[in-house]
């Protein structure tokens, strides 16, 4: 790969600006992402927070599911926060929303509670040295995982980052933050 | 009014923090939040792609015929709306009630939206709101407004627009001021800041904080007479980091294929070849309302200051 890293923000909905911000001081080229000619112009994508449900809607009506999907089996890295963990599980409890279903995960949506339970706290991520700074926002967590999936933190004993070869999913975001370590950690898996 | 305590293993959890408050907003970008006043509107507006729903007894263009005071929806109204959706779900309380914005707190609404479009309970002062722990939207018509908002806590900027006319003019011309004024700051060197926050109305350090960023420092919606995806895209090129759609939808024909082409178009707002695909036989739009036969009283922009 010469150059600079080309990684994609799936730009559908949700916080993906601030994702692109982040990159960029990370020296990566940062590649808003929306249509199937965009997909094929990046070495990593990056899911970024929001609503899981309307980003599956989007993902869906403009037909961008199955390419992510296909080509994150072709071994794309993939790196998903909050909604972007939700779409990479295999199972969402108690909901049949879209999925690209990539991860061994089943992933409960807003587990923590609502908007007056989202809150801040340090956790230690395996693979990271120092503590992170995790901001929680109606939250999810997975519930279990198994097969290839690989536990990476957890939380109050709620699991909150998983990593499956090239596949990284957390339940918070690293992006609404000054600590770039969450995402140097997915740049050194690529 | 943020709280912490403590968690197995790393020590402490904060909620309530500005960071979680401006940062749900934050999530909500690029996304639609729909007015529904039953559940099953609200499970028409989650099937859509809404980011949100605001949960209401009665959409604003209704609250604008029916007259009278209009005051914070019945609970058992927003907590069924609440039950049937998964997505986030705000609700409104009057300018400056802040006892149904604490009844609002306890129901677990996601984000209050001390709005306009009920009748003001407080001619002069809005609801302190660094003593919620829920996020707080607010209106505002220019700088200096959202400013006063967000030095009152508000986590997130909507514009007023005219709210229930179908006519997005208003919207416009507040999503200009504010990027214009934005844009005034910018240019200023800094010994005229203190000049230009007298000029404002608007506290010093936010004043500050905007001229060096360029930026308002929380997530900015448009709201207020958007009735068309291309409306919705229109605010979107303007600057706006998302829309409010409230009678637009429900009080139109074909609400859910309204509601989905308005998503496509707040996301791929600057693609024309997606515009022009999603803005076809959409049935009939709400009805408008030309802004300049609304008498004084009937502008609901100018509640609140």
């Amino acid at each position: 790969m010469g150059g600079k890293r080309r990684i994609g923000v799936l730009a559908l909905q949700g916080a993906f600006l601030e994702h692109q911000q982040v990159l960029a001081r990370l020296g990566c080229e940062a590649v808003r992402t929306r249509s199937a000619d965009d997909l094929e112009r990046i070495d990593a994508l990056i899911l970024p927070g929001g609503e899981s449900t309307t980003i599956g809607r989007l993902l869906v009506d403009f037909r961008l599911g199955d390419l992510v999907r296909e080509k994150a089996r072709a071994g794309m890295p993939v790196f998903g926060t909050c909604a972007g963990m939700i779409l990479l599980a295999k199972e969402i409890i108690d909901s049949g929303q879209y999925r690209l279903g990539l991860m061994d995960m089943a992933v409960r949506r807003n587990a923590f509670g609502r908007q007056v339970e989202s809150f801040e706290a340090d956790l230690s991520l395996r693979g990271i040295p120092r503590l992170v700074h995790g901001v929680f926002i109606r939250a999810p967590y997975a519930e279990r995982i198994w097969g290839e999936a690989e536990l990476l933190a957890e939380l109050d004993g709620k699991i909150v980052a998983v990593k499956q070869h090239k596949l990284l999913a957390v339940a918070f975001h690293p992006e609404l933050t000054n600590d770039l370590s969450v995402h140097e950690f997915f740049l050194s898996m690529i | 009014m943020s709280e912490k305590r403590e968690i197995g293993g790393n020590g402490m959890a904060e909620k309530g923090t500005f960071a979680v408050k401006k940062g749900l907003a934050q999530m909500l970008k690029g996304g639609v939040i729909m007015d529904v006043t039953t559940p099953e509107q609200a499970k028409i507006a989650e099937e859509a792609g809404a980011c949100a729903v605001m949960a209401l007894e009665r959409v604003p263009a209704d609250i604008r015929a029916a007259g009278g005071v209009a005051r914070m929806a019945d609970p058992t109204v927003i907590l069924k709306i609440m039950e049937s959706v998964t997505i986030p779900v705000m609700a409104k309380c009057r300018i400056g009630h802040f006892v149904e914005a604490q009844i609002l707190q306890e129901l677990g609404i996601d984000y209050i939206d001390e709005s306009e479009v009920l009748t003001p309970a407080d001619e002069k002062f809005h609801v302190d709101k660094t003593l919620f722990r829920v996020p707080f939207v607010c209106g505002a018509r220019n700088l200096g407004e959202a400013l006063r908002r967000i030095g009152e806590g508000a986590a997130m900027i909507r514009t007023k627009g005219e709210p229930g006319t179908g006519n997005v003019v208003e919207a416009v011309r507040h999503m200009r001021q504010v990027a214009g004024e934005i844009r005034w700051l910018a240019s200023l060197p800094k010994d005229e800041l203190m000049t230009a926050a007298k000029e404002l109305q608007a506290p010093y350090e936010l004043v500050v904080e905007v001229a060096e960023t360029g930026k308002l420092p929380v997530v900015n919606f448009a709201a207020g007479g958007i009735a068309t995806p291309a409306d919705a895209a229109l605010m979107m090129q303007l600057g706006a980091d998302g829309n409010f759609v409230g009678s637009g939808i429900f009080k139109s024909k074909d609400p859910l294929r309204r509601a989905r082409a308005i998503v496509a178009a707040t996301t791929y707002f600057d693609d024309p070849k997606v515009l022009a695909e999603v803005s076809r036989d959409l049935g009939e739009a709400m009805p408008g309302i030309d802004i300049k036969t609304l008498v004084p009283t009937e502008r609901m922009q100018d509640r609140g200051w």
